[in-house]
């Protein structure tokens, strides 16, 4: 078996999982100040992804190591290369994670009104620049021998621009039939409400992303020469429309899951466009970076597979199941009656 | 300034504030597991007040530890982009370990036991502390092997134009990152011992809950004890494995400018790096300094004039931070021996003097931590994997002065205000009792 392969094919999945995964918690968090109307209600939506929004990030740290790990000369350049726009998502990711620990440890309002806001911004901010970072990443960045000839206003391309505002879209969707799912009363028909009415704007940024992409990536050109892959993207499509008939049918845990499949569906896309690139050159495809040309020895990818194929598997075990620990939904008086809770 | 003075500068910065809060969760995390266990084994209530109200502070600490984190593997590839690609084979790989095996247990299961306490079982609620302090000392263990491969790399060949893994498990067993985990690991619990003391100390002081604090002190000052008796111990096997691997660090850590043998060890001195020489050297203990690194009174000992100039870590801060550590280290022996003596003959009250010394000592083990990494990671200078590759080598190529001038600022800032409220925390939660610390859950108002 071609270990660059499994690797890129494992690189994908530890994004598409992350995407999924921290999608929820940073939608749900744009979303803080406009679902939670009082600070009860607040407190229920930071509290619904309180146990797990921690063991969510990791899977971001886990894809930026395997990359160090396996495709170092990518890691190193991607994120060189990407200093400012990483920069500002890395304060996103910092002040978002504090808030949630800071934001009820004192009575004030001006106290929690001021996290609030950093939970709201935290979010947006790293929503809107992965999918910066990933529609410059499919469009190819400005590489050649002498190194990297971008900017950070290069990267706010329209196409690079289209791509954030669908991961803002996506996020936002899935953190509202998330918070849909998880609260009860008026809290959740607001959240179910809000959740239909972003279908609409979500599904013409997705239409317009995809039809985009035919012009500004090489994205489709796989596809063209394997069919059979058609299947992802066709399945993101079919997932984003079941989205809307199940919220349409009032199952809003159903309009969930089908957004967790959307998720994975638009993130395979793109990778399975990419292949072999994990970062193409916009200027000559000689400077592309691959899963070849950039890749650790073999041996290293022996000894890293073999930690994957054990440890993720465990991973995912205890994941599924510390989610069940935490099924079920929240109220206003389970959270103020636990004082261990955000 | 340049972009490598600036990348080195936001690197001390970012990993420096990073370990203001990791030392105290490798350690607090086993005593609240501890008090934790007690409380299962026992049925006694007190113990399980015990584990919310340190565990409470565990968690404020934590969550600044957890996202300042995250810089430093960004850091790597963003300022460090040369050095990443040229070592990213073998260096990438306990890393992407570490994320994979501890740090997805330690950050689930904390999930679990901050918001479990009515969710699952007692014992369970038990074992997911236990998890979250196996996991994150696992996180330690594979962080100080990638650590440990740059201040000795082994199991790797260079090819390629990069050096190349070709044994694993030499890494995994390199003594060196084994010996500095050992050495980090107990330095830890030595902060949580101090921290609980400490706080405790301030309780007692005002005579509040006093059954609570005094068996919070008394578990503290037996972990403190044995934890800083073992940072002396596996320090020690540590510096003699540095004499052995990287003289220039152990030349300078010790102030010795000609290569002697026999050498002696100065209990004053003071080194002028222009000169070459000490300003003072006093109080000689004959052979003690060659008997430390090599286990024999009449061993040589490299001189730092013995290494080409510019192969020298700078002396002065490397040598200070070392006395400064060692001094540090003695003063947590002796100050962890009369507290666990006090407390267990019940005469810890009569003492107030002694009490407050303990409240105000919090910081010390803080700063012994950080000085030890001082002597680490300037003592390699000018190397940034020791022998192979310079950190004037490693910087990214990409990167343009003003980016880093305004990530530095950014950091500066973001952490500057971030460490001011944690602390402002941490302080407001340590000083209310068990009982008060309820705080974001009265849930009393309404926007």
């Amino acid at each position: 078996m071609d270990l660059h392969i499994v690797w890129f094919v494992l690189w994908g999945v530890l994004w598409a999982v992350y995407f999924m995964l921290d999608g929820f918690v940073l939608g749900a968090g744009m979303l803080h100040r406009v679902l939670g109307r009082n600070d009860s209600d607040r407190r229920v939506i930071i509290n619904s992804f309180g146990p797990v929004w921690d063991g969510n990030e990791v899977w971001l740290i886990t894809a930026g190591g395997a990359t160090f790990a396996a495709f170092p000369t990518t890691y190193a350049l991607m994120f060189s290369y990407l200093y400012t726009p990483l920069l500002l998502l890395l304060f996103g990711l910092i002040v978002r994670g504090v808030s949630f620990e800071f934001r009820s440890k004192e009575e004030g309002a001006a106290w929690r009104g001021c996290w609030d806001w950093a939970i709201v911004l935290s979010s947006f901010v790293p929503a809107l620049l992965f999918g910066v970072a990933f529609g410059n990443i499919f469009s190819g960045l400005p590489m050649d021998q002498a190194g990297y000839h971008g900017s950070l206003l290069a990267l706010l391309n329209p196409y690079g621009i289209v791509s954030g505002l669908l991961f803002v879209m996506l996020f936002l969707e899935h953190g509202a039939l998330y918070v849909a799912g998880k609260s009860t009363g008026e809290l959740s028909r607001r959240a179910e409400q809000l959740a239909r009415t972003l279908w609409i704007p979500l599904l013409v940024v997705a239409v317009a992303f995809l039809g985009y992409t035919n012009f500004a990536t090489k994205l489709y050109d796989n596809y063209l020469k394997a069919p059979v892959f058609l299947v992802a993207p066709l399945l993101a499509v079919a997932a984003l429309v079941a989205v809307r008939t199940l919220l349409g049918a009032g199952k809003v845990r159903g309009a969930f899951v089908a957004s967790c499949v959307t998720i994975l569906g638009v993130v395979a896309t793109g990778v399975i466009g990419l292949f072999p690139n994990l970062i193409p050159s916009s200027l000559d495809a000689m400077y592309s970076l691959t899963i070849y040309n950039s890749s650790s020895s073999d041996y290293t990818l022996k000894i890293m597979t073999t930690v994957a194929f054990i440890f993720v598997p465990i991973v995912i075990l205890y994941k599924v199941w510390v989610y069940r620990i935490f099924r079920g939904t929240l109220t206003a008086e389970a959270v103020a009656a636990d004082h261990e809770a955000y | 300034m340049d972009v490598l003075t600036l990348s080195r500068l936001q690197f001390a910065i970012t990993s420096m504030f990073h370990f203001i809060f990791v030392p105290l969760t490798l350690g607090l995390s086993v005593l609240v597991a501890m008090m934790e266990t007690r409380y299962v084994m026992s049925g006694n209530e007190m113990y399980k007040r015990m584990a919310k109200f340190w565990g409470k502070l565990f968690l404020i600490n934590f969550a600044l530890g957890v996202v300042t984190g995250i810089t430093l593997e960004f850091q790597f590839g963003m300022n460090w982009a040369e050095y990443s690609r040229y070592v990213g084979d073998i260096f990438g790989a306990p890393l992407a370990i570490e994320a994979t095996v501890a740090f997805f247990m330690e950050s689930v299961f904390i999930g679990v036991w901050a918001f479990g306490w009515n969710k699952v079982g007692k014992k369970f609620h038990a074992v997911s502390i236990w998890l979250v302090a196996l996991a994150t000392n696992l996180s330690g263990l594979w962080i100080l092997l990638a650590n440990g491969w740059m201040q000795h790399p082994v199991g790797y060949v260079l090819r390629n134009g990069r050096a190349e893994m070709v044994d694993f498990m030499a890494m995994i067993t390199n003594p060196f990152g084994l010996l500095k985990f050992g050495h980090q690991i107990v330095s830890g619990y030595t902060v949580a011992g101090f921290f609980v003391m400490g706080v405790s100390a301030y309780h007692l002081l005002k005579a509040r809950n006093r059954e609570f604090f005094k068996a919070s002190f008394s578990m503290a000052a037996a972990f403190a004890l044995v934890a800083a008796i073992m940072v002396a111990v596996i320090g020690d096997f540590h510096a003699a494995d540095v004499a052995k691997t990287q003289p220039a660090k152990f030349a300078a850590m010790e102030a010795v400018w000609d290569s002697c043998t026999n050498a002696p060890m100065h209990l004053i001195a003071f080194p002028d790096a222009k000169n070459e020489c000490n300003l003072v050297s006093a109080l000689p203990v004959p052979g003690l300094l060659s008997y430390l690194a090599f286990r024999d009174t009449n061993a040589q000992i490299r001189g730092i004039t013995s290494f080409p100039k510019d192969e020298r870590p700078p002396v002065l801060p490397v040598f200070l931070s070392f006395r400064l550590m060692v001094g540090l280290g003695t003063f947590f022996i002796v100050v962890a021996a009369a507290a666990l003596f006090l407390v267990k003959n019940g005469l810890l009250e009569r003492y107030p003097l002694f009490l407050r010394l303990l409240v105000v000592s919090i910081p010390l083990p803080y700063i012994a931590n950080q000085l030890g990494w001082v002597v680490s990671e300037v003592g390699r200078q000018p190397w940034i994997v020791y022998g192979i590759m310079k950190t004037s080598d490693a910087v990214s190529k990409s990167l343009e002065l003003s980016q880093v001038i305004g990530s530095l600022i950014g950091f500066t800032l973001l952490y500057g205000l971030l460490g001011f409220v944690d602390i402002y925390l941490l302080a407001k939660f340590a000083r209310k009792g068990p009982e008060e610390t309820n705080v974001g859950a009265t849930g009393a108002f309404k926007n």
